[in-house]
């Protein structure tokens, strides 16, 4: 299918400003098979269906839209007290200053710049493929234009169950940066990781994260995206995963004008286990749509998709996800939940729920709210002496709690959760 | 302690009088209890005491030690030292009792100007009084009233009355749902509270809590309106008579 004049010249016009990065025989195959991928669907633009609730052109057009710098000094970064492996980019760009060396036992770190100049590498399995299985049946063209201009990334290999997470920070130090990041994950059977991800990135952020969960493997992800007011982020997630495998991610969204997270999860082993989770928090000039597409493709498979949102002053969240259950795919249980707390009448919530079956022995349930604080609790609570304004910030907390009691470890769930009132809290002066 | 004077209130949303003149003093050290047909404004004037919305007060007053409760948001009512303990206690998931009562604790006390309980200091005394209503450490730690039965739903409201020490306490049906051992706890956990300073009113259809709760002073209430007023021996005939008796002869 040909692609429209409109579409064509502004990928023409993208392309144009970028320079393919060079490298070995693997990432240059790979980026330039993207790159023919890319040129046929083009970019996304207002009339996608996908992109119905999402105006995508400030992350399409060519040069990224100014951001103004954002100062954090009311509250520690998100992690801080963790014993973790901390990894910087600043704009996009590693820090090695910054980070800690990349030496952790059970798992090999290696960066995308460097390991895209040699001419095999196991990445190559990898590189591109989860994205590109990942577009059909929805193109998502923006992860493509990731995998052939990404300029760095990292390519972790789980060998084993290191001994604390690996934690990749961004941050944000140019108005005008316009990063490119792929991360690539793979787990050995059995293996065992959590991937922390914190701040803002860039004024604008395109990040791609290919995740493969061997049999019998578990990873963990939590993210924060900050409460830079206007950074814009388009991530992808990308997973497979085998048999008796666990997949866990958990995004908390504060701010930001606009920020787009899809995840696409593969669920070809019996047995495995999937959970995606956000909770997000937009006060005003705030887009922040979270895109989810869960396939099951095998025997006895969980999925879960939790996300809630709590909006205020016009600020608008949007969800759309699906599960696909595939024939054959007998015993599946999924469960998707969307809702949205409006703390006024100015803010809105756009959902799309969708669920497609094609097995006879499933079990799937969905539902999508959206609506106001429940004044029968707030009665009770304010009858025990508690202010309407605090009354008002426990009820938001225990809206949310759903999605963040998706985070298993319960140290993190309350980094999270401070976090949360921390930011209810600067609301309430 | 608590006085109502000719308390008329309609329902907001609907035209419809609900009260027709109450009239209730309950002096400090007592225990009253109310009792009457289902329908007759019971639960309302708890409702209208603790500051709940949706209904209207189109006349009379109510104060609390003189102060006028009927213009005071329900947590400023709560900090004068007005309880209610609810009929139906409410859930919140995500919120965890121990968080709950610590917050409530310590907005009363800011708001009377005293000093915030340190969360040592809260512990302590939480796992103390947690201990005679037999709530275990799991209840404390798990969110409000989220999976509790019914016995346990009263028994925490009774534990957030020991710890936010009310003078003026209604306790709305609390019997309703539990079995004689539960009823017996919770009655216990009430009589460890009395003294001088504290009053009860005990809003009930059975004698039975006031077997264990002994009131000093009973009123029948019936249509909005408080219809008889004895010692303990009424609810009695309440409970051999029923109600038919007491209003054929008031009417």
């Amino acid at each position: 299918m040909a692609v429209p004049q409109p579409k064509q010249t502004a990928l023409e016009a993208r392309l144009q400003a970028m320079t393919l990065p060079q490298g070995g025989l693997w990432a240059t195959a790979a980026r330039e098979a993207a790159l023919s991928r890319l040129q046929a669907m083009g970019l996304p633009d207002r009339r996608d269906e996908y992109w119905k609730f999402t105006r995508p052109d400030t992350l399409v057009q060519v040069e990224a839209p100014h951001a103004a710098l954002f100062l954090n000094d009311d509250e520690p970064d998100s992690f801080a007290d963790v014993d973790r492996l901390k990894l910087v980019f600043v704009d996009g760009v590693f820090d090695a200053e910054a980070s800690d060396d990349l030496t952790l036992a059970g798992v090999r770190i290696e960066r995308l710049a460097t390991a895209a100049k040699s001419d095999i590498h196991w990445a190559r399995d990898l590189y591109g493929v989860l994205e590109e299985r990942g577009q059909s049946p929805v193109a998502r063209p923006l992860a493509t234009l990731n995998t052939a201009y990404a300029t760095d990334g990292l390519l972790i290999h789980v060998t084993g169950r290191p001994s604390k997470p690996i934690n990749l920070v961004y941050v944000h130090k140019s108005e005008v940066s316009d990063a490119i990041l792929h991360h690539v994950i793979k787990l050995d059977p059995e293996a065992e990781v959590t991937i922390l991800e914190n701040g803002p990135a860039a004024a604008r952020f395109n990040k791609v994260m290919e995740v493969e969960v061997a049999d019998g493997a578990r990873f963990h992800h939590i993210r924060t995206q900050g409460r830079d007011h206007e950074r814009r982020a388009a991530t992808h997630i990308f997973a497979r995963l085998g048999a008796g495998s666990l997949f866990k991610s958990f995004t908390m969204t504060a701010n930001g004008v606009m920020t787009r997270n899809e995840c696409v999860i593969d669920l070809v082993g019996d047995d495995a286990v999937a959970h995606v989770a956000g909770a997000a928090m937009g006060d005003g000039d705030f887009h922040q749509d979270d895109t989810v597409f869960v396939t099951h493709d095998a025997l006895r498979c969980e999925s879960r998709q939790v996300f809630k949102k709590v909006l205020r002053n016009g600020a608008t969240g949007v969800f759309q996800g699906k599960i696909l259950v595939k024939p054959g795919a007998q015993k599946t249980d999924g469960y998707q939940i969307s809702q949205a707390f409006l703390l006024d009448e100015d803010s809105q919530f756009l959902a799309k729920p969708e669920l497609e079956i094609y097995a006879d022995d499933v079990a799937c349930s969905h539902g999508s709210t959206s609506g106001a604080i429940d004044e029968d609790a707030l009665y009770y609570l304010r009858a025990r002496g508690i202010p309407r304004t605090i009354a008002t910030d426990l009820l938001t907390l225990s809206f949310l709690a759903e999605a963040v009691e998706e985070i298993e470890d319960e140290g993190l769930r309350e980094d999270i959760n401070s976090q949360l009132a921390a930011w209810l809290e600067r609301r309430r002066r | 302690m608590l006085e109502i004077k000719n308390l008329h209130v309609d329902l907001e949303e609907e035209d419809k009088t609900i009260l027709k003149g109450v009239n209730l003093t309950v002096e400090a050290g007592t225990v009253h209890a109310i009792m009457g047909p289902n329908g007759s404004g019971k639960s309302t004037m708890s409702y209208v005491l603790s500051g709940r919305d949706g209904y209207k007060v189109t006349n009379g007053s109510a104060t609390l030690d003189g102060v006028d409760l009927l213009g005071m948001e329900p947590e400023e009512r709560a900090a004068a030292g007005l309880f209610l303990a609810f009929q139906y206690p409410v859930e919140i998931p995500g919120v965890g009792n121990m968080t709950f009562l610590r917050t409530a604790v310590n907005a009363q006390r800011k708001a009377r100007g005293q000093e915030e309980m340190s969360a040592a200091e809260f512990l302590k005394v939480v796992r103390d009084k947690a201990k005679t209503l037999q709530i275990d450490a799991d209840m404390l730690k798990r969110p409000v009233n989220v999976g509790f039965s019914g016995g346990e739903k009263k028994r925490n409201e009774i534990l957030q009355m020991a710890m936010l020490e009310p003078k003026m306490c209604i306790l709305d049906e609390t019997d309703s749902g539990l079995d004689v051992d539960a009823m017996k706890l919770v009655a216990d956990g009430v009589n460890a509270l009395r003294d001088a300073g504290r009053a009860f009113l005990v809003i009930t259809h059975y004698q039975r809590l006031l077997d264990h709760i002994k009131p000093d002073v009973v009123h029948i209430m019936s249509d909005g309106r408080i219809v008889k007023t004895g010692g303990p021996e009424l609810a009695l005939e309440v409970e051999q008579n029923g109600y038919a008796d007491i209003l054929a002869e008031v009417a």
